[in-house]
């Protein structure tokens, strides 16, 4: 916890001196030969939190660390590593709050499948709804269901009918 | 004296307030029609006194009162005038009071335009608004106030955010509050329907244009916000799923579809509860909004722990008018008469279509912005950045966007899908022509992305496709099409630019995120590039002086096919106040197809620079739908059903008399 407590205010501290909206990002002496390399890196990028700005991945920041975090990746990327082997070095090292997109565990479920269960909740609903009754309100209040004439019925309906 | 008068009329505002919430409430209690009248001139005067506090406090920035607080940390003398006065707003304590002020002015409009509400309606309603106005007065006074003075005045201020001296951002507040703020109409107009037990035509016809005119500045707010970030902040990205914008977006989409469902209500007497718990939700999320965006929650739960008293208080703010309106729900909701019969295939179904697909999707967001305030509040720190939201939140948009030509073409009760599908031949005809097109004109370089652009063009003929058909195009003479065409009215017309702003937007977001290019070079002073077909050479860099800052120009000699076409000049910008804070300014070509962007960063070994070139093609589009969207409220609020031929309420049914 208290480590914790510092890192926060390490980073705090940091938000503060950090310039926050240079943009430079990329600059051409990190750029890979390999344009296939490259690319790799730059996809990665885009998926990593840069530490120390609010909400800029490394890709798009100017800052040293994420400066730092770039030239990691092409270095991993230089000595064979996949993807996801670059991602879990850098997540071994700066923690899950590095990811932008969080990886499907225990506390990130309700990002993940929050929203389908809405969609599934919400088209479930409709679909009981209107498939109870082809024409229902939307508070789910049925039509009342109209029965056929009987012959009587019919009998004064012509009759009346007829009068005009 | 002047500070001190704005200072006084802002306290007897909170008084007024207190006074247009009680009085009239109480008048209403107890049937007195002349309590009851207390409000409309109440409202007046409240936004009478805030336009003064509000003019007080421009004042002592056009002045340079340095021995205003909130003058002195946010201004400085060599600022030039247009700043200063957008700089009222460009702070805590400052844009807070143009929240309050933005407030009275559409209790006061409430008050000048509900000549034809009924009296209990419209005493409700501007109580109930008065009482948000007091919240946030208090607010103001107790944790924000601008005008609190220095002992000792310094002999000038700290400066203005360089990133808050542009024109765009400078407007940008003003337009988002007009939005956020005035979704608290639709609130009051849904907390008062729920008191005074009557939610129908009329009641959906008086909330409409309200909700339009908060609708249209909330999208010119956010289209300006993302415009600003495109040219401002010099990598050419134009959203980047911020918890800030966030924070925005959500009482958009929820805004959205309270417009579609209200239309149900003022139609077809259907959704009355969903559109009243809708036009809740939404201003809770502008509340909301402010909540995130003011608190400080969003740097780090741990930062809004240390100095919690704003963020309690507007945290106070929101849980009371969200849980206090959902509890008069809970309360009256069952009494309120449902009506209105549809098949799923109809008008109505296609908007509740809309209505679940909106929903889900702020619903998408809402999880996206604040769920890592949640784990990190328990240990876990997690970030949630743009390729989360494009994940989920796009994908959500495709059915809706498919369905979207259709819903104006299907008949009200019950509709004819296959009809409505014959009416949208052309466009889908023509989408596909421009899906093969585009697969050629980019050789292939993408599999979806055409298919998108042509998602974007079906949507834009399919929505001119229905005017056309409704005005019985090629079915009879032309005279006859084109008297159709005048005497439609002019909400049809507000649709159809809707519809036609969303499609240019798709197409103009698909083009520039799949076929933008991009190239990052040093370059030397003679020292050429080429990208998409623009060759541009770098001339150097140049030392300029501004009124408050000093600049490094570059200097950029854009060519095309041998014809000098352009000078860019890209810029680093150092304030003097903020010279640990360079600014970028691009440096931006606009062609038809569009946009050759430069940006300069540092200097490096050997007189080089840092360039950095991105060509984006039609993301002007972007913008340009945002603005046909709005323009589309726009036409949509100018419709004179809104205005005259004033709704009038049916006539309660007496009871039936049971036969002999």
């Amino acid at each position: 916890m208290k480590q914790f407590a510092l890192t926060t205010l390490l980073m705090l501290a940091a938000l503060l001196i950090a310039p926050s909206f240079q943009a430079v990002a990329v600059e051409p002496g990190e750029i890979l030969s390999d344009p296939k390399l490259e690319a790799r890196a730059r996809e990665l990028s885009v998926n990593l939190r840069c530490l120390v700005c609010q909400n800029q991945s490394i890709d798009d920041s100017s800052a040293e660390l994420a400066k730092d975090l770039r030239v990691l990746v092409r270095e991993r990327l230089t000595k064979g590593d996949t993807n996801e082997e670059v991602l879990s070095f850098i997540v071994d090292r700066y923690g899950e709050y590095v990811l932008l997109k969080p990886r499907i565990a225990m506390h990130t479920l309700i990002l993940w499948f929050g929203p389908l269960a809405l969609l599934l909740l919400a088209g479930g609903y409709f679909f009981m709804i209107f498939r109870a009754q082809p024409t229902a309100s939307n508070g789910g209040v049925p039509a009342p269901k109209i029965k056929a004439l009987s012959s009587d019925e019919q009998a004064a309906l012509s009759k009346l009918l007829d009068k005009d | 004296m002047i500070v001190e008068t704005g200072h006084f009329a802002l306290i007897l505002a909170a008084i007024v307030a207190m006074v247009q919430f009680a009085v009239p409430l109480w008048g209403s209690y107890k049937s007195d029609p002349i309590l009851m009248r207390v409000a409309a001139p109440a409202a007046q005067v409240q936004l009478l006194l805030l336009l003064i506090s509000f003019l007080a406090l421009m004042w002592a920035y056009i002045t340079s009162d340095f021995s205003v607080k909130n003058v002195f940390a946010n201004s400085h003398s060599a600022k030039p005038l247009f700043f200063k006065i957008s700089g009222v707003w460009a702070n805590h304590e400052g844009s807070m009071l143009l929240w309050v002020l933005i407030l009275a002015f559409y209790g006061a409009m409430v008050a000048m335009f509900g000549r034809n509400l009924p009296p209990s309606l419209k005493t409700h309603v501007l109580s109930i608004q008065a009482l948000v106005s007091l919240s946030f007065l208090l607010f103001l006074i107790f944790t924000s106030n601008p005008f609190e003075r220095l002992v000792n005045p310094p002999l000038d201020g700290k400066g203005l955010n360089p990133l808050l001296q542009d024109f765009a951002l400078s407007i940008h507040p003003p337009f988002l509050y007009l939005g956020y703020v005035g979704f608290s109409v639709a609130f009051s107009f849904a907390v008062a329907a729920l008191i005074d037990g009557r939610v129908d035509a009329a009641w959906a016809r008086w909330v409409r244009p309200w909700t339009l005119l908060a609708w249209v500045n909330l999208t010119i707010g956010i289209a300006l916000g993302s415009w600003w970030a495109y040219y401002e902040l010099g990598w050419g990205g134009w959203w980047f799923w911020d918890p800030v914008e966030n924070a925005s977006f959500m009482p958009w989409l929820a805004g959205t579809a309270l417009l579609h469902s209200a239309l149900v209500v003022e139609k077809r007497g259907a959704l009355k509860l969903w559109t009243i718990l809708l036009s809740i939700l939404t201003f809770s999320l502008s509340l909301m909004g402010a909540f995130l965006v003011r608190s400080g929650v969003l740097s780090s739960v741990h930062a809004f722990a240390v100095d919690p008293e704003r963020g309690i208080f507007i945290l106070g703010i929101l849980a009371f008018f969200t849980g206090g309106a959902l509890a008069i729900f809970a309360w009256r909701a069952p009494d309120l008469k449902q009506g209105g019969i549809f098949a799923p295939i109809s008008r109505e179904g296609a908007l509740v279509f809309n209505n679940m697909i909106l929903v889900i999707a702020c619903g998408t967001v809402l999880i996206g912005t604040l769920w890592p305030l949640v784990t990190e509040a328990v240990g876990y720190k997690i970030s949630v950045g743009a390729p989360y939201f494009e994940l989920t939140f796009a994908p959500l948009m495709i059915p809706l966007l498919l369905a979207m030509p259709f819903g104006p073409l299907l008949a009200w009760k019950r509709g004819d899908l296959r009809g409505a599908a014959q009416r949208l031949y052309a466009a889908v005809g023509i989408a596909i022509l421009v899906v093969v097109l585009t697969y050629s004109v980019t050789s292939g370089s993408s599999f979806f992305a055409p298919l998108l652009i042509g998602l974007g063009i079906y949507i834009v003929v399919g929505a001119i496709s229905e005017i056309l058909w409704r005005a019985k195009a090629f079915r009879t003479n032309w005279g006859e099409v084109g008297r159709r065409l005048l005497n439609m009215p002019r909400a049809s017309y507000g649709s159809m630019f809707g519809h036609i702003g969303i499609g240019i937007f798709v197409i103009g977001s698909v083009a520039t995120s799949v076929w933008n290019t991009e190239k990052i070079v040093a370059m030397k002073p003679g020292d050429k590039q080429t990208i998409a077909g623009y060759e541009v050479r770098f001339d150097g860099v140049v030392e300029e002086r501004g009124p408050n800052f000093t600049e490094k120009l570059g200097n950029f000699n854009v060519m095309k096919d041998g014809k000098q076409i352009a000078t860019l000049r890209p810029a680093k910008r150092t304030y003097i106040m903020r010279s640990e804070m360079p600014m970028t300014e691009t440096g931006i070509y606009n062609a038809w197809n569009g946009d050759l962007y430069l940006a300069i960063g540092d200097k490096l070994q050997q007189g080089a620079y840092t360039v950095r070139f991105y060509f984006n093609p039609f993301i002007r589009l972007i913008w340009l739908g945002c603005l046909i969207m709005a323009l589309g409220g726009l036409v949509s609020l100018s419709d004179r059903r809104l205005r005259i031929g004033a709704p009038k309420r049916a006539k309660e049914q007496p009871a039936a008399v049971p036969a002999e």
